[in-house]
């Protein structure tokens, strides 16, 4: 399969004696894009640092994770990285009034990423950051160059920052997150533009999203994750519209859309990390579980069209 | 018979300084809100509508410059300046629950504080108030022990709950109550707070930027752009059928299952120290005539139960009534 451009097998990720990743797999071929949803503590934002080698020396891999041809990112030195971060992966961060630098213009943090992995000069990659400006929709470009950080709207600063990202013409991009700072109407208008940008550039994008509803208007797959378990995995449609794990039905009972009348939320939270199961880590609040499920870890294996890991699934909707 | 809150064109100025000149920003100008007893009403907005300034108007934190914004029928500084019952009467929930918190006060101590401040109880009963309190947010009693920091983002939440119902109020204003808490936490909450409406009769007033939120708690919704409430009607209705281009792009803008992703609006909200001549919204507009770019529409009726501030409302059935 030549088309796969990432290729996850068991990312296990641990902090001391907490295990925050246990054995995540996933795929992503090349011009997809994958949602990454769950609640906080699934480790959605996890893995796009671990994958983009921004994990700090407290924690400890293990597993591999293929990317084009690299054999594994997971084992890449830090001049391995240096190579690749910027160019052939980047990322779009939450927040980006906190992500750029208060004490540069927007031009000069825009044209120094050009220069350093493109080495172009400073005049080329002035005229090439006015030109990226204009692309994600920023109006008067040129004018806007000379901005700091703060004198730009949220929505604003979140498009300099798509820019950036996508400045080398990275194969993947990461969006964590990239419109839960800003205001609905604009959410919108930012999610089309990495769409729109990454499609162009036949880039694939990881985004990290909390919102069900959003991953299904923006993706082709999703992957839904509890404390750092796979649950289930799959082209978004088939996920979504007949979820078979139990997790993944209780996140969607808990979606509000307008007009919703009644929400049965799961009881209880997620335990602490000192207190999880061995087996399914949704086993302490899930309606189905028994004591195989708190003991034996399910395996994540192909059932009606996605990747499944439930002992008990649900059956079709 | 009075409502419980009634503002009148109330308008509020700030005055700011931009390259040396004194520049007046207009957070609210022209907002009309009545407020009856028992009701629940979700205020609607992006950031920069004047949702919290409105709020500190409300909770007679901010005077208004200009029109009269009252509490059963006299002017709100005015009650609140005469004794403490007006606070007891209207609690707030802050929309940072962890910052509105004191880090080094235990749950018992943050409860028990209104509790002694407006003398609802014995020192000797606090305790079991306390617990009383707890339990009716869905928090065990061994939660009194607790800091803060020892707890989730909905327990905390809970506990701002809690101290805010401890002086038994009338009416709960809640600031981006259920905003950031994780989808299970915030249908948990949704569902408490629903259910604490129902069975203290409380007045909720609730400002959220969620139409589902407010569609899931509140009978009525106001919509607010750029200091104005462009909208106010039964929730249902007003989402059914929005009457303001504005209401029906926010309605649009709420991603749905499945649904194309809708990009209902272009551009971004303007600077409210340089507003638009004529209604505020006529740049981003779709529906925008001539002569919205001259006359700034005021809030009018459309019919017993709905009012909009535009020219050309979208809602056939209401056109010139």
């Amino acid at each position: 399969m030549n088309d796969i451009l990432l290729d996850v097998r068991d990312l296990t990720l641990d902090r001391g004696e907490k295990r925050i990743l246990d054995r995540v797999s996933l795929t992503l071929a090349k011009g997809e894009t994958l949602a990454l949803v769950g609640e906080s503590g699934a480790g959605k934002s996890t893995i796009a640092i671990a994958l983009m080698g921004l994990l700090g020396r407290s924690a400890t891999t293990s597993g591999t994770a293929r990317f084009d041809d690299q054999p594994d990112l997971l084992s890449l030195s830090e001049r391995g990285w240096a190579a690749l971060r910027g160019r052939k992966l980047a990322m779009v961060f939450q927040d980006a009034g906190a992500a750029l630098n208060p004490s540069f213009t927007v031009g000069r943090q825009l044209a120094s990423v050009l220069r350093r992995q493109l080495g172009l000069s400073k005049f080329e990659a002035r005229s090439r950051a006015v030109a990226l400006m204009e692309s994600v929709g920023i109006n008067d470009a040129e004018g806007r160059m000379t901005a700091y950080p703060h004198q730009l709207s949220g929505g604003m600063q979140q498009r300099v920052m798509v820019a950036i990202a996508l400045a080398c013409n990275p194969d993947l991009l990461f969006a964590d997150e990239p419109t839960s700072a800003l205001d609905v109407t604009i959410q919108a208008q930012i999610i089309r533009l990495i769409l729109e940008q990454t499609r162009a550039r036949g880039a694939s994008c990881i985004f990290v999203l909390h919102d069900l509803a959003l991953a299904s208007q923006s993706c082709d797959r999703i992957v839904v994750l509890y404390a750092g378990q796979v649950m289930e995995a799959g082209p978004t449609e088939v996920v979504l519209r007949d979820p078979r794990h139990p997790y993944t039905r209780l996140l969607q009972s808990c979606v509000i859309e307008i007009g919703t009348e009644d929400l049965t939320p799961p009881e209880g939270s997620v335990p602490p990390y000192d207190q999880m199961p061995a087996g399914c880590r949704f086993s302490t609040r899930c309606p189905r579980a028994d004591a195989r499920c708190a003991a034996e870890r399910p395996p994540l294996q192909p059932v009606a069209g996605r990747d499944l890991a439930c002992w008990h699934p649900e059956d079709a909707a | 018979m009075t409502p419980l809150f009634e503002l009148r064109e109330v308008e509020k100025t700030f005055e700011i300084r931009r390259k040396g000149k004194k520049l007046g920003l207009r957070a609210l100008d022209g907002v009309r809100l009545t407020i009856t007893q028992g009701a629940s009403i979700a205020l609607v907005g992006e950031s920069g509508s004047g949702k919290s300034t409105l709020l500190r108007v409300l909770l007679g934190l901010t005077p208004p410059t200009e029109g009269v914004a009252l509490y059963q029928g006299r002017p709100i500084a005015q009650v609140r300046a005469e004794n403490r019952e007006f606070a007891r009467n209207v609690a707030m929930v802050y929309q940072d629950a962890r910052g509105s918190l004191n880090p080094r006060m235990t749950v018992e101590a943050l409860i028990t504080e209104p509790l002694r401040h407006f003398g609802i109880c014995t020192a000797a009963q606090a305790p079991a108030r306390v617990r009383a309190l707890l339990a009716r947010v869905g928090l065990a009693p061994e939660v009194a022990g607790r800091f803060p920091s020892e707890m989730s983002g909905g327990q905390v939440r809970r506990v701002a709950i809690a101290r805010a119902l401890a002086s038994e109020p009338t009416v709960l204003v809640a600031d981006e109550a259920v905003s950031g808490l994780d989808v299970s936490s915030q249908a948990q909450l949704l569902n408490l707070l629903r259910r604490l409406q129902a069975e203290m009769g409380l007045t909720l007033i609730f400002i959220t930027h969620d139409l589902g939120v407010a569609s899931y708690l509140c009978a009525e919704i106001a919509i607010m752009y750029l200091g104005r409430i462009v909208e106010t009607g039964p929730t249902r209705a007003v989402l059914d059928a929005p009457a303001h281009p504005y209401a029906r792009a926010l309605r649009k803008a709420a991603p749905e299952f499945f649904a194309p992703l809708a990009e209902p609006l272009t551009g971004e909200i303007p600077s409210p120290i340089d507003l638009p001549p004529g209604c505020r919204f006529s740049g981003r507009c779709a529906y925008a005539q001539a002569d919205c770019r001259l006359t700034d529409p005021a809030l009018l009726r459309l019919n017993d139960h709905r009012a909009a501030a535009c020219l050309h409302p979208l809602t056939q059935s209401f056109a010139n009534v």
